[in-house]
C-alpha cells in the first residue's frame, strides 16, 4: 500500500479510537462507541498487514489465533468482582508487548527504517529506550498490582528503610544507561535498561497498599499509554502516538480523580506505606462506648417504615458478592412504594467505577445510581442510609478532626439520615486505620454479619 | 510579510524536523484525550479502563512489522511474542468492555 494511503488509514483508525472514548460519555452511546473502537483496530491491523515489509503470515496468524483465543476465553469467563485484577493483568501484557517490539526494533532496525544494526539514529535509540523502560515498569508494576488484588500476596504496603533513595538511585542509573546506549549502542546496555526497569516497576508498586489500588491501576493504565507513545516515536507511527497519548491522558485523569476522592496528593500515594491490612480492632481498652447492634428483623422493620432509603456500597459488598441480594432487597422495598437511591464514593472499590459495574451486573438501573456530589444533599431527607461494606468513606472525622489521617477527604454524609444501618463484620477500623465514631451514635444500628448473608436475611424478614 | 519572505518561511516549515511533526501530533492528541476523557461519565470509568486497555494494544502494528519478514530471526520471534500478547489484550479488552456495557440498563 502506498505510504500516503497507509497514513490516511491510520488517521481513520485514530479517529475511531477517539469516537470510542467519546461514546463513553453516556451508557446509551457506549456500546456503539465500543463497536467503533473495534472497527478502528481492524483498520489498523489490515493496513499494517498490507505493508510491503510484511510478507510472511504464518507466525502472525498463529499469534493472533492463540492470543485471540486466550483473550476471548478469559474475557467471557471472568467474574465482574475480579475485574480490577483482570485489568491489571491486561496492562502488564501491553507493557511486555512494548518491550518485545522495542527489542525487535533494536535487533532489526532496517525493518522500521531507523538505521542499521550498530548504527541506529540517536533519536530513535532514545525513544526506543524510553519505550522499553516504560513498558518494563508497566509490566512488573502491573504484575505486583495483580498479585495484590488477586490476594496472591498481602495487600499490605511493604516498606523498608532506604526504599525511596534506592528507587531514586535506580532511576538515575536508568537515565545514565540511556545516555550510554546512545554512545555505545551495545546489546548489553539495552538489556541492562530492560532489567533495571523491570526491577524499578516492582519496587515502585510494593509499598502501595490495597485500597490505594484505584490510583495504582489508573497510573499503570496511563503508563501503558506512554509506553505505546514511546514505541510510536521510535517507529514514527502517528497512530501509535495518538492512541498512546489518549490512553496516557485518560489514565492520568483517572489517577487525579481517585487522588481527589481521597484528598491525597499523587506523590503521597506513590510513596506508599499508607493503610493497614484488614483493619485493626477499634479503640483502646479504656473506652467502653455503647454500640447498638441489631438483627435482620430489626433492620427489616426500620426499612419497611422508611419512605426514602439511600444505599452506600463499598468494597465489602464486592468481597461478599452481595450485589444481587442487595438488588433483591431494594426491589422488595420499591414494591412497597419506598424510594431507593444508590450513592457511590469515587474511591469505593478497587478500581474507578468498580461499584457501578457490580450494581449494573445485578441489574440495578444506572439512573438510580448517583455520584457523591449529586446525592450528598439527599441524606438529610433520607430515613435510612444502608451502608454495606463501606467505612472510611462515611467517617465524619474527615470533616471534623484535623488530626485524622483522612481529614479533608470528601465523604458521603450518611450521618444526616434519620437512621444509619451499618452492615459490617466487626467494629474493626477501615483501610485508613481510623476509628469511625458513627458506630457509636444513637441513630446508628450495627448489623454484624457477612454483607450477603445479612442482606438475604433482611429480604426474608421483609 | 513580503512574498519572498513568505516563500522562505514556507520552505523552512517544509524542512521541519520530522520529530517536531510527531511531537505536534503527540501534544494535540493529549489535548484531545484530556477533553474527551473529562466527558466520560464516572459510572463508566471501569469500561473506560478496559477500552483504553484494548486500544493501547494498537502496539500490535509495530509487532506485525517485526513478525512480517520472510527470514526467521530473533526480531521475528520478538514480533511473534508481541503479536500474541497484544491479541490477548485486543480480544480480551473489547469483549470484556462489551460485556460490561451490555449490563447498563435504564429504569423500566
Amino acid at each position: 500500500m502506498h505510504a500516503d494511503l497507509t497514513g490516511l488509514a491510520y488517521l481513520a483508525a485514530a479517529i475511531c479510537f477517539i469516537m470510542a472514548l467519546r461514546g463513553l460519555s453516556s451508557p446509551e452511546t457506549a456500546r456503539r462507541g465500543n463497536a467503533i473502537g473495534i472497527a478502528g483496530m481492524v483498520i489498523a491491523v489490515a493496513t499494517t498487514l498490507a505493508d510491503p515489509g510484511v510478507v510472511s503470515f504464518e507466525l502472525i496468524a498463529a499469534g493472533v489465533v492463540i492470543g485471540g483465543a486466550i483473550g476471548t476465553i478469559i474475557a467471557l469467563r471472568i467474574q465482574m468482582t475480579a475485574l480490577p485484577q483482570l485489568v491489571a493483568a491486561f496492562h502488564s501484557l501491553v507493557g511486555l508487548a512494548a518491550v518485545a517490539v522495542a527489542t525487535a526494533a533494536f535487533y532489526a532496525p532496517e525493518a522500521y527504517g531507523i538505521g542499521t544494526v550498530g548504527d541506529i539514529k540517536t533519536a530513535s535509540l532514545i525513544e526506543m529506550a524510553i519505550g522499553t523502560a516504560v513498558g518494563a515498569v508497566t509490566f512488573t508494576g502491573s504484575v505486583v498490582a495483580f498479585a495484590k488484588l488477586q490476594g496472591l500476596v498481602s495487600g499490605a504496603p511493604l516498606v523498608f528503610r532506604g526504599q525511596h533513595p534506592l528507587n531514586a538511585g535506580l532511576g538515575a542509573v536508568l537515565v545514565l544507561l540511556v545516555v550510554w546506549l546512545c554512545l555505545a549502542e551495545a546489546p548489553l546496555v539495552y538489556w541492562l535498561i530492560v532489567i533495571l526497569a523491570l526491577a524499578l516497576g516492582f519496587l515502585i508498586i510494593v509499598p502501595i497498599g490495597g485500597a490505594d489500588m484505584p490510583v495504582v491501576i489508573s497510573m499503570l493504565n496511563s503508563y501503558s499509554g506512554w509506553a505505546a507513545c514511546g514505541i510510536g516515536f521510535t517507529l514514527s507511527n502517528t497512530l501509535l502516538i495518538v492512541t498512546g497519548a489518549l490512553v496516557g491522558s485518560s489514565g492520568a485523569i483517572l489517577s487525579y480523580i481517585m487522588c481527589r476522592g481521597m484528598n491525597r496528593s499523587f506523590f503521597s500515594v506513590i510513596l506508599g506505606g499508607f493503610g493497614v491490612e484488614g483493619g485493626q480492632a477499634a479503640g483502646g481498652d479504656d473506652d467502653e462506648r455503647h454500640v447498638k447492634a441489631g438483627s435482620a428483623e430489626d433492620a427489616a422493620f426500620v426499612l419497611k417504615n422508611a419512605s426514602k432509603v439511600i444505599v452506600v456500597p463499598g468494597y465489602g459488598m464486592a468481597v461478599a458478592q452481595a450485589q444481587h441480594a442487595l438488588r433483591e432487597m431494594c426491589d422488595t422495598l420499591k414494591g412497597q412504594g419506598i424510594d431507593i437511591a444508590y450513592a457511590i464514593h469515587p474511591v469505593a472499590g478497587r478500581m474507578p467505577g468498580h461499584m457501578n459495574v457490580l450494581l449494573a451486573e445485578a441489574s440495578v438501573p444506572y439512573d438510580e445510581v448517583f455520584e457523591l456530589e449529586d446525592i450528598n444533599n439527599e441524606f438529610a431527607t433520607a430515613d435510612v442510609a444502608y451502608v454495606i461494606g463501606a467505612n472510611d468513606v462515611t467517617n465524619p472525622a474527615a470533616k471534623s478532626d484535623p488530626e485524622s489521617a483522612i481529614f479533608g477527604m470528601p465523604i458521603l454524609e450518611v450521618e444526616k439520615a434519620s437512621t444509619v444501618l451499618f452492615v459490617k463484620r466487626s467494629l474493626a477500623s477501615g483501610y485508613a486505620g481510623v476509628d469511625n465514631e458513627l458506630f457509636y451514635r444513637d441513630n446508628t444500628m450495627m448489623l454484624f454479619d457477612d454483607a450477603k448473608k445479612m442482606t438475604e436475611e433482611i429480604v426474608q424478614s421483609l | 510579510m513580503k512574498p519572498e519572505e513568505a516563500a522562505q518561511s514556507a520552505a523552512d516549515a517544509a524542512s521541519t524536523d520530522p520529530f517536531i511533526f510527531l511531537f505536534t501530533v503527540f501534544v494535540l492528541a493529549i489535548f484531545v484525550g484530556y477533553y474527551v476523557v473529562w466527558n466520560v461519565t464516572p459510572a463508566l470509568h471501569s469500561p473506560l479502563m478496559s477500552v483504553t486497555n484494548a486500544i493501547s494494544s494498537v502496539i500490535v502494528v509495530g509487532a506485525l512489522i517485526a513478525a512480517g519478514p520472510a527470514e526467521l530471526d530473533f526480531s521475528k520471534v520478538m514480533g511473534f511474542i508481541a503479536v500474541t500478547l497484544a491479541s490477548i489484550n485486543i480480544f480480551g479488552g473489547f469483549i470484556v468492555s462489551q460485556r460490561m456495557l451490555r449490563m447498563y440498563r435504564k429504569r423500566r
